[in-house]
């Protein structure tokens, strides 16, 4: 299949280990992909800082670059659950909206592509260790994707996943409310780095790099050892 | 005392707060207790069947509100059939004013007064006591913080969260309390203070969980039993009721009642369900000999008329605040307000206005656990956000965060600006890095360095790794 990328734009300049181990599992799945250059970002910053009407550009930006992919795959669920949103903040431009649509109709957060269109079970991924799982709220409560990852983590071999104490809650990230809110944000990360180092495992694993570098942020700062890694370069370990 | 609860400053008060130890390890125990408690007690509702609840729930309430005229006249017609005296108040001052008058032409000495959120939002208490009534808070709670010198409440259904029981017993030292911090003896000296009051008080004033419009019956849940006491001890009692607190049967009230005990404190009903239905019967030998209800609109016409509407379904449950990462650090006071967590950065603003209230809206990750879990069916994430976006778009508050958010519009809109902005960042930020990590930010990032690291940026991007290998042949 052609799968087409949306890195986003922090694994883009933040994170290219994600978006490569993104390429490389697609790739070893037998999937051809296609990389949009002129692709940047789904509108977050802009949008959730309350910016509504500066982000329709970013938006109709995406619309233009993705449309004529027949599956779009990203490595972050909190990135696709706002294209998802994108019809409903069009609502007063039909055509905008329904082009929208289209778009999101064939947008898939990446576990959720192998579990739900792929179907895949054996990556042959290799990981000895322990593990806790991050959800991120945006993936798991508005996209619903909750069991997928869980699932295909499941199946790396060596890999223990463990619980951690209140585990489905939020990091505290938030886009720019990490920086508006910088005390507030950071407290919320210390909370959830320090019952993840309860937990004592040796990897920290999420579906979103935002996520990742919040916890990750405060981990290092705690001078905790424990390895952050995004679930593609979980699955793309061998 | 009003919505407002301080004068002080935002962000001075947010550093008095994340510095009380106490007050944020009291939070983290009680949020997760309720929650625990919670869950379970909706697991038994049936598996997968909340969201049922709350779809059921949200109608019945977005019901009332869409014909409110209506069920309000209804309300009224029926607590007068009941003997009672309805009164609507335009505003807080006509409604503490309407109080504070028949409390002085009857004659009235002291008060007993059941929890109600509306009598703090329209400041009644100091108003009575203004003029000369003594006023005396009867829920365990609110009767702590009265002693406390009127400390404010913290939580709309535990509004002492923020004490501790050293700080109680020395609370009730200043009373007379000899005793030692020990939860039952504290409980025991509050009840033998209390119980003399009931029989002594010319007046009870309560709030009103739901107002049945067939009926014309206020209902009020409590575990105390002091609700009960209130309605039944004073001759003369007084209703405070928003105006939106309507239900329009018994049958609607019972789910929205069913979901409220479950959410407020994880129990399938509180102690006591009471409903108040007019003057008592000739001949009986407690209940209201007079009675009337307040119904205060203090800014909600506009709400319901407004993008916001949907918050007047609010049942004042408290669960949001309960699962709200931001409330769970910064606890109660740090919002300014009488109202707290996600429905106080929803609704103060709308009653009080932006001016005293604008950080509130970003006092919110947007990670959406209060939607998920709120009984009302308020898309209260969304609602924040709609916030954020007057603040930006039609108030704009900040010239800053304006041009800032113009500039990330422009660059992610044009693919050559975003890929000349992100390929001159690495060496941007190259000064501020330690150990390959950005440990010390300057201007917005110092926000995430002060505690955080920060990856530093790639000086390959993906793209550039990407088109590298492209150009290698295999793609
Ligand atoms: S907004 Fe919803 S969750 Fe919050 S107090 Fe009101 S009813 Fe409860």
């Amino acid at each position: 299949m052609k799968v087409t990328l949306f890195t986003t734009c922090i694994v883009d300049f933040m994170a290219m280990n994600v978006g490569k181990a993104t390429v490389e599992l697609l790739e070893g799945l037998g999937h051809e992909i296609d990389y949009p250059k002129n692709q940047t970002c789904c509108g977050q910053p802009t949008y959730n800082t309350g910016y509504v009407e500066k982000t329709k550009n970013t938006i109709k930006h995406f619309i233009e670059t993705f449309e004529h992919a027949d599956v779009i795959v990203s490595p972050s669920g909190s990135c696709v659950m706002f294209v998802k949103e994108y019809a409903h903040i069009m609502a007063d431009d039909k055509e905008w909206k329904e082009r929208a649509e289209k778009v999101a109709a064939k947008t898939y957060e990446l576990s959720q592509f192998l579990i739900e269109v792929i179907n895949v079970d054996d990556f042959s991924a290799k990981l000895p260790g322990k593990a806790v799982y991050h959800h991120n709220c945006h993936t798991a409560r508005f996209l619903k994707v909750k069991e997928q990852p869980i699932k295909l983590l499941s199946k790396v071999e060596g890999l223990e996943l463990v619980d951690f104490h209140n585990s489905d809650k939020c990091c505290g990230f938030g886009g720019t409310f990490s920086v508006k809110m910088g005390d507030i944000s950071a407290e919320v990360a210390d909370e959830k780095a320090r019952y993840i180092m309860d937990a004592n495992p040796d990897y920290l694993i999420g579906a979103d790099f935002a996520c990742l570098m919040n916890i990750g942020g405060r981990l290092s700062r705690l001078g905790s050892n424990i390895k952050v890694m995004h679930i593609a370069e979980v699955l793309n370990s061998k | 005392m009003g919505i407002k609860i301080n004068n002080e400053n935002f962000k001075k008060n947010l550093d008095k707060n994340l510095n009380n130890d106490f007050m944020r390890a009291a939070m983290v125990k009680a949020q997760d207790l309720i929650n625990k408690n919670r869950t379970n007690v909706l697991s038994q509702l049936g598996d997968g069947n909340y969201r049922e609840w709350q779809k059921l729930s949200g109608e019945v309430r977005a019901h009332v509100l869409e014909n409110l005229d209506f069920y309000l006249n209804q309300f009224a017609e029926n607590v007068v059939k009941n003997g009672g005296n309805v009164f609507f108040a335009k505003d807080a001052k006509e409604a503490s004013e309407y109080v504070t008058k028949l409390a002085v032409e009857r004659g009235v000495k002291k008060v007993v007064k059941a929890k109600s959120m509306v009598t703090e939002e329209i400041g009644l208490n100091h108003h009575l006591i203004d003029a000369g009534v003594d006023v005396k808070e009867t829920d365990l709670a609110e009767y702590i913080l009265q002693l406390d010198d009127w400390n404010p409440p913290s939580h709309m259904v535990v509004p002492s969260l923020h004490l501790n029981r050293t700080q109680i017993k020395d609370v009730f030292a200043k009373n007379g309390y000899s005793g030692k911090d020990i939860p039952e003896d504290l409980a025991a000296f509050a009840r033998a203070q209390l119980r003399n009051e009931y029989v002594t008080a010319d007046m009870g004033i309560y709030g009103c969980n739901f107002a049945i419009a067939e009926s014309g019956a206020i209902s009020l849940i409590s575990n105390e039993g002091n609700i009960d006491l209130c309605t039944s001890a004073p001759e003369l009692q007084v209703a405070v009721m928003g105006m939106e607190r309507i239900c329009a049967t018994y049958e609607d009230a019972d789910i929205c009642i069913s979901l409220l005990a479950r959410n407020a404190v994880g129990a399938k009903s509180t102690s006591y369900t009471t409903f108040v239905n007019g003057i008592t019967e000739e001949g009986a030998a407690d209940g209201a000999k007079e009675f009337h209800v307040v119904i205060v609109d203090n800014g909600r016409s506009k709400v319901l008329k407004s993008q916001f509407k949907e918050v007047l379904q609010c049942m004042r449950c408290a669960a949001c605040l309960n699962i709200c990462p931001v409330y769970r650090q910064v606890g109660g006071h740090s919002y300014n307000a009488i109202y707290s967590g996600p429905l106080g950065v929803v609704l103060t603003p709308l009653l009080a206005g932006y001016d005293d209230f604008k950080e509130l809206p970003y006092m919110c990750s947007l990670c959406g656990a209060c939607t998920e879990v709120c009984p009302s069916n308020i898309p209260l994430h969304s609602l924040i956000h709609e916030h954020k976006r007057v603040l930006a778009e039609e108030k704009k508050v900040s010239a800053f965060w304006g041009a800032s958010m113009s500039g990330a519009g422009m660059v992610l809109s044009r693919p050559w600006m975003y890929k000349l902005g992100t390929g001159v960042a690495p060496l941007m930020t190259k000064p501020l890095m330690v150990d390959g990590k950005i440990k010390k930010g300057i201007s917005i990032l110092k926000g995430w360095t002060d505690k955080r690291d920060l990856p530093a940026l790639e000086v390959v991007r993906f793209r550039d790794w990407y088109a590298k290998r492209s150009k290698g042949g295999n793609k």
